[in-house]
């Protein structure tokens, strides 16, 4: 895919709540080749990180700049929550939500719903009420409901945080694919096995900051700090 | 208990020979009631909706002073209307007084705060869980009632069904407005009300059974419409 939103810079990007300091200042440059996640013990900031690429948390200070307009930028993303959000509806309107919203003819999005849904393994649950799904189900739903837009990138904060191995797998394998069909995705975990399994960049975050950054296998082979090294060795780093 | 007994048993009769002054009053009961419903959900529903989504200064005491409307006596409320429309108040040339409409206007004051504190409950639960998808989908305000109202339906029709509660049973405000005018303004409460100062207990409590009645049997067709308490549904 020819990706109109990268390069990504963010320079001196910090945010903070209720006078906390949560994150920064992030230096950060992305091309957007291959799955770039960003590891990094609980706390270390992942999650303010994604959610201020994606304008979701307010930037205090410094920038975030795509390649492209920042209403453009944020109109080609979704996002998908640690703890998916189950709209009080059906399997099939929950995934048909993004693009009624944007304006497509109900009948028309429900059509687009039930192809995603067979995709994700949810053909038979259409009519369920989406609160009923187990956790894997529900990850799975709020991918496609992602998905649906076809976004040039999406962003997922810990999507199998809370997932049993088999579900794990299946929301991996549906990552390959998306990611092969040539969507950008931005994945946040502290699991050093996903992010093996995953990775192509590493962004390995610390204390609010970008700790170290680079191409997966060289962080994974000759990690640059001494942090990323104790946590590469499972250590516990604080 | 002997005025119990016969007001059932008076209750009783009065419905199955279907009583025409009964039937009357108890449909103008509903008419009024069900108007006033609807206007107060459609002031209501989106109020609460705007003020579980937007954020803007004295939101705070709007909902506080919401809330605190909720306990609205009736009476005052009933004074004030009369106030307003009557003969040489400001809306006295719109000759309102002592009709149904007056009634009608009263109710709608007395149960907008109760619908709306009860649906605001609701509607900020959901926007709690809602926000950040919403916000992450560019959602638009409009797009964001719209959404709330609709996945909060149920619980919606709970403070519907409250205000109609509230509307059906009141007396005070409408007694003063609408002047229980027979074959004109008289509903089931304001009878009640003159039958028991007529020392009529039995007709009274006749009347009070057959609210009573009117009351659940409305409440329990709206359930069954709206599928409340259905399995996997919200």
């Amino acid at each position: 895919m020819v990706s109109g939103l990268f390069p990504l810079r963010v320079r001196g990007a910090e945010t903070s709540r209720n006078g906390v300091h949560l994150v920064g200042p992030v230096d950060l440059d992305l091309d957007g080749q291959g799955l770039c996640v960003l590891l990094g013990p609980n706390g270390s900031g992942k999650t303010t990180l994604l959610r201020l690429l994606h304008g979701i948390a307010r930037l205090r200070r410094g920038e975030i700049r795509w390649a492209c307009d920042a209403k453009v930028a944020r109109n080609a993303q979704a996002f998908v929550f640690q703890r998916p959000v189950m709209m009080r509806r059906s399997v099939l309107d929950n995934i048909a939500y993004p693009l009624v919203v944007r304006g497509t003819a109900r009948r028309a999005a429900r059509a687009e719903a039930v192809g995603w849904a067979e995709r994700m393994g949810l053909g038979d649950l259409l009519a369920c009420q989406a609160g009923v799904l187990s956790g894997g189900e529900q990850q799975k739903l709020a991918l496609a409901r992602a998905l649906i837009t076809r976004p040039e990138i999406v962003f997922l904060d810990e999507p199998t945080a809370s997932l049993d191995g088999r579900a794990t797998r299946e929301i991996e394998a549906i990552l390959h694919d998306v990611q092969a069909a040539g969507t950008h995705l931005i994945l946040s975990t502290h699991d050093l096995g996903q992010a093996r399994r995953l990775a192509a960049h590493v962004v390995f975050m610390l204390h609010g900051r970008v700790h170290e950054a680079g191409p997966a296998d060289r962080f994974f082979g000759a990690p640059a700090t001494a942090e990323a090294q104790a946590f590469l060795q499972g250590d516990i780093v604080e | 208990m002997t005025d119990l007994w016969q007001g059932l048993v008076q209750a009783f009769w009065l419905v199955v020979t279907f009583d025409p002054e009964l039937a009357e009053i108890a449909l103008r009961s509903l008419r009024v009631t069900f108007t006033a419903l609807a206007i107060a959900c459609l002031i209501a529903f989106p109020l609460a909706a705007i003020l579980a989504v937007r954020r803007f200064r004295f939101r705070r005491v709007v909902i506080a002073i919401l809330n605190a409307l909720m306990g609205l006596p009736p009476v005052v409320v009933g004074l004030v209307v009369y106030v307003l429309v009557s003969r040489s108040g400001p809306l006295g040339a719109l000759g309102l007084l002592f009709t149904p409409k007056a009634m009608i206007i009263a109710q709608v004051i007395i149960i907008v705060p109760l619908i709306a504190s009860i649906a605001h409950q609701s509607l900020r639960d959901i926007w709690a869980e809602y926000h950040d998808l919403l916000i992450s989908m560019n959602v638009t305000q409009t797009q964001k009632v719209r959404t709330l109202m609709w996945d909060a339906r149920r619980a919606l029709l709970t403070a519907a069904l409250a205000g109609f509660g509230r509307g059906i049973g009141e007396v005070g405000a409408i007694m003063i407005v609408g002047g229980n005018i027979d074959q004109v303004t008289r509903v089931l409460t304001t009878a009640i009300a003159l039958e028991t100062g007529k020392g009529d207990f039995a007709l009274a409590l006749a009347l009070g059974f057959v609210l009573i009645g009117l009351a659940v049997s409305v409440n329990l067709m709206i359930h069954g419409l709206g599928q409340t308490e259905r399995e996997g549904r919200w």
